[in-house]
């Protein structure tokens, strides 16, 4: 693929599932950021199923940090590294800082410490691999957990009051840390299923220096219901259908990176997935509304 | 209101605990997902969707979340459930801490779990012991069976107005949260028979206005300890008429504090707490054959703890092994918890036998009849010599 670097830092050694989105997200999120590259990651997929001693799949220095502390580990990690380099304790040179976080980790329990992060003028990039559930403990709801989601802790029941699954709406990520957050340098949503948008996304936060946040969209086979080869296909699905927007915010002012011309039915991405499979064309209809209505008004998914 | 009634069904303990939240009519349930207690909130979020019975439930942001929602329902009156697992109750310990001070009875269970770094799932004690001190109670199950007994029971005793505090059932990970037990789930009448309503006279609501929690300072906050300590000692009296009226009504849980294995007329034996159960009453077993009197103690409670029935239990032995699954680093002879509980308890009995520890089972490694057979030479050895060679042993682990 031209632009894309062949040197991998995210190799084999994992064991996460078939058409796993989230570890195809670590392979090119390390990809873009190179060797000279401190990855720190969170409790989740990508710890429990990737560094299972004793094996690992990366080729760069990476440490775990509590679920709650993806925002932390990258501020005392870059801290670290500045302070000992001001004072001549190590060479003088680039070293990224890029923490890793799950949708769970960096937006739920970890809320605190990821706008936290947003405010220090630190260098660092956090990127959050957004799997819409808790997939490591078996798939339970998030607070990006889309409405109408079947999980464990939220499955269609038979009683209406539990009928749709998940009663809760998708918190916007990006929006969030790019509206409420002075500090911050670099926002911008991305997709595994648009690999060189990605790559050039990590690169240019990582280039701007100080706190940048990437939401990054990495569907889930398990986790979603749908065949473990066509997590791509998803990916692109969710783009063309409107049900996830790229773009990035550059000094408050915002700029799409990909409009598809004709917006696909919501239909056929939700149709596509199990975890889906008790709503009524009524209920994708209603979310299908909701979203022409956000689009109207220019407000970008998720909504 | 359910109306299945008394059946016997092959379930996990997390599952059987969750009958038993269904059974108690608990009013609020806070979830997290944390390895191996996450099959309760599983069962519960069916048994609710099912319509088996009403309850508010939420999907929490985090541990202290989840805790803080538990503790705040109680606080109206809600009947509250909550639980977690290794670093998830370590998250949660200030609303853990909080929840026992403000004397809400709520109830959680521990899927136990050892602490990270590095991760692990297996069972280990110490997130429990690391809350030993603030006025939770602690119950500790051996199968699924107990798991629902204990926390039917752990309603009925944290909301008696002689302790308004909060209890723990705590489950070892995996042995007890995910295998499969035969299990005797009551019917409704049968808990309503044992099993009052929640009734909170300090519950904040608008018809009985007053402040709660407020700043104290050094002019009041001694005496709130003290209140708590003279309700904590109430707690036994409360545990064994709890303990009575349940075995008439389900015809277990005869035993309240302790498990007592074969040790009417044993020389050794050997105390432990969970799972590990299984295994030591097997090894009981083959000691006796080979001639060895040996018997078993299991400590069911752990608060509060049930000091004179084990200092009368345990004076005039030969030897007492005591198997830690936890650590205590740094401690009086690096022993571990349990083994500092038994030494204290003993400390002034002019009778009192040699006491060796064993650290064992950490991470989850399972403690076989194996374990107890190398740690049964060394208690032996122990009763011979009328002291132990070494105070503390680490059995099984490859260093």
């Amino acid at each position: 693929m031209a632009g894309v670097p062949e040197d991998e830092f995210y190799a084999s050694g994992h064991r996460t599932c078939q058409g796993c989105g989230p570890a195809l997200a670590c392979r090119l999120v390390a990809k873009a950021a190179g060797g000279r590259t401190i990855f720190l990651g969170s409790t989740g997929c990508m710890y429990v199923a990737n560094t299972s001693y004793y094996s690992t799949p990366w080729i760069a220095p990476w440490m775990h940090t509590q679920l709650g502390a993806i925002g932390s580990a990258a501020v005392g990690t870059a801290a670290g590294l500045r302070a000992l380099m001001r004072k001549g304790k190590i060479p003088e040179e680039k070293i990224n800082v890029v923490g890793l976080g799950g949708d769970g980790g960096a937006m739920d329990i970890g809320l605190s410490s990821l706008s936290g992060a947003m405010t220090h003028d630190q260098d660092h990039l956090i990127v959050l691999y957004d799997n819409e559930s808790y997939a490591n403990t078996g798939i339970q709801a998030s607070s990006l957990t889309p409405w109408g989601a079947n999980t464990t802790f939220t499955p269609p029941g038979a009683i209406e009051k539990y009928r749709v699954g998940n009663p809760r709406h998708k918190k916007n990520a990006a929006q969030l840390i790019a509206a409420g957050h002075p500090e911050v340098k670099y926002v911008a949503t991305a997709s595994i299923a648009y690999p060189q948008d990605l790559i050039s996304k990590v690169r240019t936060a990582l280039a701007k220096g100080g706190p940048t946040f990437i939401h990054l969209l990495a569907p889930c086979p398990k986790g979603w219901g749908f065949p473990a080869d066509k997590t791509i296909d998803i990916g692109k699905l969710a783009v063309e259908t409107g049900m996830w927007s790229l773009y990035e915010i550059v000094d408050g002012k915002r700029k799409e990176s990909y409009e598809p011309s004709d917006l696909k039915p919501v239909k056929d991405y939700i149709r596509m997935q199990d975890r889906f499979s008790h709503l009524t064309d009524e209920d994708i209809e209603k979310i299908q509304e909701k979203l022409t209505l956000k689009r109207k008004i220019k407000v970008p998914a998720p909504v | 209101m359910s109306q299945v009634k008394a059946r016997r069904e092959l379930i996990t303990g997390c599952v059987s605990v969750a009958h038993a939240i269904r059974l108690s009519d608990v009013d609020v349930i806070a979830a997290y997902p944390i390895r191996p207690y996450t099959g309760v909130m599983n069962a519960v979020a069916e048994m609710l969707g099912a319509g088996e019975f009403d309850a508010e439930y939420l999907v929490a942001d985090s541990e202290h979340g989840q805790f803080e929602i538990g503790k705040h329902a109680s606080m109206v009156g809600a009947r509250a459930f909550v639980g977690s697992s290794g670093v998830g109750w370590a998250y949660a310990m200030e609303a853990i801490v909080i929840t026992a001070t403000n004397r809400a009875p709520v109830v959680a269970l521990v899927g136990n779990r050892a602490l990270d770094d590095p991760g692990a799932f297996g069972t280990e004690h110490n997130e429990t012991f690391m809350t030993r001190d603030i006025g939770w109670m602690f119950s500790w199950a051996a199968d699924a069976q107990e798991a629902m007994d204990l926390t039917l029971l752990s309603y009925r005793i944290s909301e008696d107005p002689r302790v308004m505090l909060p209890s723990a059932v705590c489950a070892d990970g995996s042995f007890v949260t995910h295998i499969k037990y035969p299990v005797d789930i009551p019917s409704q009448e049968q808990v309503d028979q044992f099993l009052p309503p929640y009734k909170r006279s300090s519950a904040l609501h608008p018809d009985n206005p007053f402040t709660v929690a407020p700043q104290c300072n050094e002019e009041y906050v001694f005496e709130t300890r003290k209140q708590i300590d003279d309700a904590v000692r109430r707690e036994h009296e409360v545990v064994l008429e709890a303990h009575k009226d349940f075995s008439k009504i389900f015809d277990r849980q005869h035993e309240p504090f302790l498990e007592t294995y074969m040790t009417e007329d044993a020389d050794i034996i050997f105390i432990g707490i969970g799972s590990l159960a299984l295994a030591a009453r097997a090894s009981v077993r083959e000691f006796r054959k080979r001639g060895k009197k040996v018997g078993f103690i299991r400590i069911k409670r752990f608060r509060p703890f049930p000091t004179e029935e084990l200092r009368s239990l345990l004076k005039g032995r030969e030897a007492v092994g005591v198997v830690d699954i936890d650590f205590s680093f740094g401690s009086p002879n690096h022993g571990g918890v349990v083994y500092q509980e038994i030494r204290s308890t003993l400390y002034d009995e002019p009778d009192k036998p040699p006491i060796v520890n064993f650290i064992a089972g950490l991470g989850g490694r399972p403690v076989t009849v194996a374990t107890f057979r190398e740690m049964a030479d060394i208690t032996f050895k122990t009763a011979e010599r009328g002291k132990p060679e070494r105070d503390v042993y680490w059995i099984d682990v490859r260093v």
